[in-house]
């Protein structure tokens, strides 16, 4: 058994000839929280999507737990509920209320009785600070609590790991604040996290290792201080000199 | 001219109105349930025409969902193509050459030809409802691990349901006036009765009246629940706080008391009742 809890290894993506993802390799281990940065359109968002099969992925491996996910030597469903995901659009369910949104993949996947998936429900809703809005209907509610009730929701599954895809991009600077103090608050409980962001703050301060993308391939990877103080790569620096 | 229009109409319901009813009766049974049948058709249509095919996938599979696929798609440009009219005689005739027997009800063989018409065009919307919702709620039931069935279950349907439902309420409007073509065959539904009696006593506009206000009572009554039932559909405007804040709790939640009440601040009697404890316990002080 490997002791990381997810390698990629040699994983590419084609839409049609283009080639989105070039042989990426990279591991995540236990309570690790990996920020993936880079600009838009060099294949963050994909990559993520493919290690939740969202994407099936035109060659390479995702070993979850040393298990290749990617032929289906496990079930896809039992594996996406132990791999939380966070969306830019945050997804919620518009039919259910927040309550709801929270209690359906516990009851339905992991067939958890009504009562006790309330409770966990309740937990992680009063986690993110929702707990007065759980009658709501995801349409009554601001962007920045959507995504706090998102987490919440990928929470209740109680998933070995989560993935963010730009978790704050579709968010006014008055939410980014909130929605990133959970993540903050998560990542120093120990949750195992894989965030795509553009928020340089919080790869820096927050995240224990930093993956800088460009153009389908991983230009550069390591500590945050050494990579956003110091970059080796001449791309990274240019890439970070804009937002510093 | 007016009031002969209106004792006419009047002659002709005392006379027939039991029969009208009758018709008005059969009418609605049949677009209803003919309705009811073609929701259930078109769901499954619809169901089984959105379910994913990928290339990973099967060859048995993909091979049976594409056989699906076409059948559907036949019986769709099939019934939605050719009159109902025509549908009912091919089949009230047709069925006798193949079978060597003719069909011994008439309801039966409305109540099949105005189903699977009404499918056929249900199939179409119910494919439609179900593209028009947002393919990241997909994403999101996916992402927890909700198989296809699961997320069509219960984050797909119910969203497509509140979209389906004005064409719902458009097919049964069609179908109380489209019934009236059943008489081909026999039917005898509300606008058969118009036939049936004007030919009996030439009474031909006065009629033509009665089933004009019978079948724009139906469709109104038809329109204004279709109404209710979508606003029923669309939830609540507003939503409750639940506890836990207590601050949240308060907020806008009091009830002022009633005018005049001892609980009503601006009024005289306010406190006596309140206080009236208090009040005795200091005079039994102060005597004492």
């Amino acid at each position: 058994m490997s002791e990381h809890i997810l390698e990629v290894r040699h994983l590419s993506k084609f839409f049609g000839k283009n080639e989105v993802l070039k042989d990426i390799d990279f591991n995540v281990s236990q309570g690790d929280v990996t920020s993936i940065i880079g600009a838009s359109g060099s294949g963050k968002s994909t990559l993520l999507r493919c290690i939740n099969l969202l994407e099936t992925p035109s060659s390479g491996e995702i070993l979850f737990h040393g298990k290749d996910v990617t032929g289906g030597g496990i079930s896809q469903s039992a594996y996406r509920a132990k791999v939380g995901m966070v969306f830019q659009s945050f997804n919620l369910f518009n039919n259910m209320s927040v309550l709801d949104n929270c209690i359906i993949g516990q009851q339905r996947v992991l067939k958890i009785p009504k009562e006790e998936a309330k409770e966990t429900a309740l937990y992680f809703l009063g986690k993110v600070g929702m707990t007065p809005y759980i009658n709501a209907l995801p349409r009554q509610i601001s962007g920045g609590q959507k995504q706090r009730v998102a987490i919440a929701r990928a929470l209740s599954m109680k998933p070995e790991i989560l993935l963010f895809d730009e978790p704050t991009s579709a968010l006014d600077p008055e939410m980014v604040g909130e929605v990133l103090a959970v993540m903050k608050t998560l990542a120093e409980e120990g949750m195992t996290m894989l965030v795509v962001t553009h928020e340089m703050g919080f790869a820096r301060d927050v995240s224990s290792h930093v993956v800088y993308m460009a153009d389908g391939v991983i230009a550069e990877e390591g500590d945050p201080k050494e990579i956003m103080v110091d970059p080796k790569n001449p791309r990274t620096r240019e890439f970070l000199s804009r937002f510093l | 001219m007016f009031s002969q229009l209106i004792a006419d109409v009047v002659t002709l319901w005392g006379k027939y109105g039991k029969i009208y009813l009758n018709g008005i009766k059969n009418t609605l049974i049949l677009a209803i349930t003919a309705t009811a049948i073609g929701c259930l058709i078109g769901f499954i249509c619809g169901i089984l025409q959105t379910i994913p095919v990928s290339k990973t996938d099967n060859i048995f599979k993909r091979l049976f969902l594409g056989l699906v696929r076409v059948i559907i798609r036949v019986y769709v440009e099939v019934f939605r193509g050719t009159p109902m009219i025509l549908q009912a005689v091919f089949i009230y005739y047709g069925v006798p050459y193949f079978f060597g027997h003719v069909f011994k009800s008439i309801w039966a063989v409305s109540l099949i030809v105005v189903s699977i018409n009404t499918g056929a065009y249900m199939a179409e919307s119910v494919r439609g409802g179900i593209l028009s919702i947002d393919p990241g709620q997909t994403e999101g039931a996916k992402a927890i691990g909700m198989n296809h069935f699961q997320t069509m279950l219960y984050v797909i349907l119910p969203q497509a349901l509140r979209n389906i439902m004005p064409q719902i309420g458009n097919n049964y409007i069609i179908n109380v006036k489209d019934t009236s073509v059943m008489f081909i065959i026999g039917f005898s539904d509300f606008f058969s009765i118009h036939k049936m009696v004007s030919g009996a006593i030439y009474k031909y506009f006065p009629s033509a009246l009665i089933e004009m206000i019978g079948y724009l009572t139906l469709t109104l009554v038809a329109s204004f629940l279709l109404r209710w039932v979508e606003k029923k559909l669309a939830g609540s405007d507003s939503y409750e706080l639940a506890a836990g804040d207590q601050l949240v709790m308060a907020a806008g939640t009091y009830n002022s008391p009633a005018k005049g009440s001892p609980f009503d601040e601006q009024s005289k009697e306010f406190g006596k009742e309140l206080y009236k404890g208090v009040d005795e316990g200091k005079e039994d002080g102060a005597n004492e």
